[in-house]
């Protein structure tokens, strides 16, 4: 431990210090990402079950039985969980992140391997601690991912409300801990770990772009740990912060003045930050690659660093727009109102300028580039359906229907991912020395691409017509009857994306031995993880410094003898 | 594949358009005098998204095609961007998002800041795990007191809210499992939840807030037409969420009166 | 169809090749170090440093969400279910305030006991190339057991404020005895486990002492430590001002 601020240079032996415990952050940045690949299919399992029930209520189902309506709600309670914390805000930030923020700064490592190497591993606990929910005595907690009290406060509230809403808290406080450890590792790392000529704004947006997510998680996974242990408190201790006098099938319970409220304003304090946690790195994904697969620099570099920074900055001075409907000071609501329409301002930058990034260009339509166009248009549907919801007017309506699952899902659901798809098909080669076959990667974009449509754009319509969510069937309302077809629609959409995604997992796998070789730079891309050698050797440049003489987005540049330029390259290499 | 690309993000673009336009699914008919307001503010909202929805998924399919690589031929542009047109994009989305809020914020006003008429109907709304309550103050227009100790869902409707029958105010409160308004008068509500937040949704009113325990929030609306509506819960409350509903019946003020009369009738 | 070109077969630049080539190995950052592949200490303190001022805005931030929640529910009017009115419902908690003037000041010394030791250590960093020549001696330089004291009078702190919790519950204030007694204990509470990993570091700093690694590697984390106890000390000050203050 005296030593955690030493990057290492001598290579690990043995197993368990090679890929066990690992302080590469490497290895780190993989273990990451395959723990976020069982979870999103652990996940997405967790989704075909309630989209089934949702059409069959009283199906009985192989393997699983029957699904009662309170195991509907756990699985739902699950399934945000599981995506939200072990997906989208694991893959990005600590997959590819881990992976890739050194090496294109210029960097061995990160700041403090050992740290990383620890959050790996209590990420890990989480993810254990969280699925014990499901095998214990009443189940998975029925309370919805967002957990709101008392019916998370209450441990006779519902079925799965006692020992596995006890393990859901403490698998988030766990979790929590870990971000913070990781968000601590990137932010030194990216001030302090920089290579010579790589100013900040030379370094390349997904590093600006993981850069921010980490201030964000920083700042805001602190809140949600108070807010987790106030809980737990509440839960066991008798405590009251939640939970006022309150009467549960005729039983007076013991609290008495505590705000319901307070649970709302601190998870939301961090679950906005949170989504922009969740989608920033894959606006860095798809920056970088647009660029490098249209042969041109990123429009307005500048921009987009000061949208990542706007929008980082904004996302936490809106968290009341989740509150219009919950008794908030209308007054309150109004401000929240107008802070978020204002964030959409640099989103909307951000769209304009990777459509000027295309304009012009040369664009190449290799499987990491058509799941970067496919984040823009997802990104683009999926935040158009914002300013309804940013209005508390519309709000009205529209609040807790399938309007907001169908918003949320194309932006977090689906263009995040697509951030990640996109990843994974550029930096594969790099990783594993092999590529991905071109024509499944191809199959498995027009598939999900079309199929996540079919699935969340009707959503949209169901809200409209007052779908509330988080409804297990639909044969309770008169007036939800005749949305039942639209929502089988979606279910058999939803089976067949899902099973869709198989492609990519067995071309993943199938690839890592038999893909055939890659390059060094089989992308033709400027930065820095691109001049490695593959996969890269344990201190990433084999012993070299490197010394950074241009932008990260040099394609295309007149005067120069190709159309790219590595940010290595010597400074009398042309560019602006 | 750029061609192919403009054709599935065109066709996405159009197959949602046209649904959306088609109102094949739409907000259910509205019977409330917030029902104008509302629907304007989101039919303008619903515009000027779709615009900006068609025109960026279109530009977005066309550059990818426009600009495909053509080998030699090709020429890129090289350039870092515009500072102008980055300005002026930014002023406008700016001045249109800004705009739109600013232009629902009176009907907002409307429906939050201000209290109910002074001739508006009380009504408490109680929402508990898996049903509603409604309360009507009686003759002495006052209602009474609950007490939580006497809360006991299965002894009937008074009981399920606990009303405490030894304050003389409480003796006369009605207490229905069903919804009654007088049509083209505005209710005054008082939202009360006695377990776990529920929210009180009546879409053809456009009416929605959240019931939240330890609070007694006051809202109102006003019903237009005669009619029976459905109420969802609209917050996620338990296993029985999905079938926590109820009905509000709006009627002429004379139907609502001996309808009223009835129930305090039968309260003597 | 685009035609891609394939995999490069340019004459790439070898990397580094713009700068002048520094020997390995590659500390990162490109800091100036001692050049002759020995740790870089300055580097790493400064790095450690950076770390912790950024941890310690995240720990900043639990705080800041008790102390808002703290504030809100001291004048948040609750809804008495029976006369459907707002009351106020807040009891101020007596505090033992001599026992907690007691820790701060034991805390106080403790700050000041860890700097002692934090410079201490600098200055035998800083002697320790002088220590290196041949033939020269610069006498004895076990010093005085500042950090051994620190984490002395750290447990003594933590020892108080046990004692604190018992006389609160002697004056019937338990954890749920009301929404001002949960913030006491859960505050100082919050405060006394980070306290608690403080001295778990320093206990491990002392150790690390004992083990006879380079001494500028023991001033690294002695440094951190210390900077992290001062820390420490300042929240305490600022939460028991608050429950003091806005109770």
């Amino acid at each position: 431990m005296a030593t955690s601020a030493t990057i290492h240079s001598h290579a690990p032996q043995g197993f368990i210090r090679k890929y066990i415990f690992s302080l590469d952050h490497k290895v780190i940045g993989l273990q990451y990402y395959f723990l976020a690949l069982v979870a999103v299919f652990v996940g997405m399992f967790l989704s075909i079950l309630m989209r089934v029930h949702m059409i069959w209520p009283t199906a009985v189902l192989p393997l699983v039985g029957e699904i009662k309506p309170e195991t509907y709600l756990s699985l739902l309670t699950m399934h945000g969980t599981i995506m939200v914390f072990f997906v989208l805000t694991t893959a990005p930030q600590g997959g590819f992140g881990n992976y890739f923020l050194p090496i294109q700064i210029g960097a061995p490592d990160m700041a403090f391997p050992v740290l990383n190497m620890l959050s790996f591993w209590t990420t890990f606990v989480a993810f254990v601690v969280i699925l014990a929910a499901f095998f214990v005595t009443g189940g998975a907690p029925l309370h919805g991912w967002t957990g709101y009290a008392p019916l998370s406060a209450l441990t006779n509230s519902g079925p799965g409300e006692q020992l596995g809403a006890d393990l859901w808290i403490t698998s988030i406080a766990i979790f929590c801990i870990a971000s913070l450890m990781g968000a601590l590792n990137f932010i030194t790392t990216t001030l302090d770990l920089r290579a010579k000529g790589m100013t900040m704004m030379r370094m390349p947006l997904t590093v600006w772009a993981w850069f921010v997510t980490a201030i964000l998680g920083l700042l805001a996974f602190g809140v949600l740990l108070s807010a987790g242990i106030l809980l737990l408190l509440d839960r066991n201790l008798g405590t009251s912060f939640y939970v006022p006098l309150v009467v549960v099938n005729g039983q007076v319970m013991g609290h008495k003045g505590g705000s319901p409220l307070l649970w709302q304003h601190l998870f939301w304090f961090f679950g906005h930050p949170e989504v922009y946690i969740a989608i920033l790195p894959g606006m860095g994904v798809a920056s970088q690659l647009l660029s490098t697969f249209s042969r041109k620099p990123i429009f307005g570099y500048k921009a987009m660093v000061y949208a990542i920074m706007a929008i980082g900055f904004l996302g936490f001075m809106v968290w009341g727009h989740h509150m219009f409907m919950s008794g908030m000071s209308p007054y309150t609501a109004f401000a929240f109102s107008l802070m978020t329409m204002a964030i959409g301002v640099p989103s909307a930058i951000k769209t304009f300028n990777w459509l000027g990034t295309i304009h012009g260009g040369r664009v190449r339509f290799q499987t990491p580039m058509l799941f970067a166009i496919g984040f823009v248009s997802l990104f683009v549907s999926g935040g158009l359906s914002g300013p309804f919801l940013a209005q508390p007017v519309l709000d009205i309506p529209l609040h807790d229907t399938a309007f907001v699952v169908g918003h949320f899902h194309l932006i977090m659901g689906v263009a995040a991912i697509f951030g990640m798809f996109a990843g994974t098909y550029y930096w594969f080669p790099k990783m594993f020395g092999r590529m991905m076959n071109e024509t499944w990667g191809r199959v498995h974009f027009v598939i999900t691409l079309i199929g996540t449509y079919c699935i969340f754009m009707p959503m949209h319509y169901l809200g409209m017509a007052g779908q509330p969510r988080r409804y297990s069937q639909f044969t309770e309302l008169a007036y939800l009857h005749p949305l039942i077809p639209l929502n089988t629609f979606i279910t058999y959409a939803a089976i067949i994306t899902v099973t869709a995604q198989f492609i990519f997992v067995i071309n993943l796998f199938w690839s890592l031995f038999q893909g055939p070789k890659a390059s060094d730079n089989p992308w033709e891309s400027t930065t820095l993880e691109w001049t490695t050698a593959t996969p890269p050797p344990h201190d990433n440049f084999g012993g070299h410094t490197p010394v950074v003489h241009h932008g990260p987005y040099e394609y295309s540049v007149p005067g120069a003898p190709r159309d790219y330029v590595m940010q290595t390259d010597p400074a009398t290499v042309a560019s602006h | 594949m750029g061609l192919a690309l403009l054709a599935i993000i065109w066709l996405i673009t159009f197959v949602s358009t046209y649904f959306f336009a088609a109102k094949t699914w739409w907000l259910p008919h509205g019977a409330s005098t917030s029902t104008p307001w509302i629907d304007h503010q989101f039919a303008l909202t619903y515009l000027l998204m779709g615009i900006v929805f068609v025109a960026a998924q279109g530009a977005l399919g066309l550059f990818v095609w426009q600009y495909r690589d053509r080998g030699t031929a090709t020429k890129v542009t090289y350039s870092h961007g515009n500072t102008t047109m980055e300005a002026v994009w930014t002023a406008l989305t700016a001045i249109l998002f800004i705009g739109l809020n600013l232009m629902g914020s009176p009907i907002w006003a409307a429906e939050r800041f201000a209290p109910a008429d002074p001739g508006s109907v009380p009504v408490e709304v109680t929402g508990m795990q898996f049903a509603w309550y409604f309360r009507y103050p009686g003759l002495d227009g006052k209602f009474g007191r609950t007490d939580p100790k006497l809360m006991d869902p299965s002894a009937g409707n008074e009981a399920a809210l606990g009303l405490d029958t030894s304050d003389p105010a409480a003796k006369d409160d009605v207490v229905t499992g069903t919804m009654y308004l007088p049509v083209n008068r505005q209710v005054n509500l008082t939202l009360r939840a006695v377990d776990v937040i529920h929210s009180f949704f009546v879409p053809q009113m456009r009416f929605k807030q959240d019931a939240v325990p330890g609070l007694a929030i006051h809202m109102h609306f006003t019903p237009t037409e005669v009619g029976e509506y459905e109420i969802a819960c609209a917050e996620l409350c338990g296993l029985g969420h999905y079938k926590m509903h109820g009905m509000v019946h709006v009627v002429s003020q004379e139907d609502f009166d001996k309808w009223l009369a009835t129930r305090e009738a039968e309260k003597q | 169809m685009a035609t891609f070109s394939s995999p490069v077969s340019l004459e790439v630049p070898k990397t580094g090749q713009g700068g002048g080539g520094r020997r390995p190995p590659a500390y990162g950052g490109g800091g100036d170090g001692p050049g002759d592949g020995s740790p870089d200490y300055g580097q790493r303190l400064r790095r450690l440093r950076l770390g912790l001022a950024i941890g310690l805005a995240s720990v900043t931030m639990i705080f800041v969400s008790l102390t808002s929640a703290y504030v809100v529910r001291r004048g948040l009017p609750t809804l008495d279910e029976r006369t459907n009115t707002y009351v106020r419902d807040w009891i101020p908690v007596n505090l033992p305030v001599t026992l907690l003037l007691i820790n701060t000041a034991l805390l106080l010394v403790s700050s000041i006991t860890a700097e002692l030791a934090r410079r201490q250590i600098t200055r035998q960093a800083a002697l320790a190339p002088v220590r290196s020549i041949p033939g020269v001696s610069l006498g004895n330089d076990n010093g005085f057991p500042w950090l051994g004291i620190t984490v002395v009078l750290g447990g003594g702190f933590l020892t108080g404020q046990w004692m604190a919790w018992r006389e609160l519950a002697d004056r019937g204030f338990y954890l749920a005895t009301s929404a001002s007694s949960s913030f006491v204990y859960l505050l100082t509470a919050a405060h006394a486990v980070h306290l608690a990993g403080g001295i778990l570091v320093l206990l491990y700093a002392a150790t690390v002492s004992l083990l006879h690694k380079p001494v500028e590697a023991r001033r690294v984390v002695v440094d951190v430590t210390a900077w992290y106890w001062h820390f420490m000390f300042l929240l305490w000050l600022y939460i028991f001002g608050l429950v003091w203050f806005i109770r």
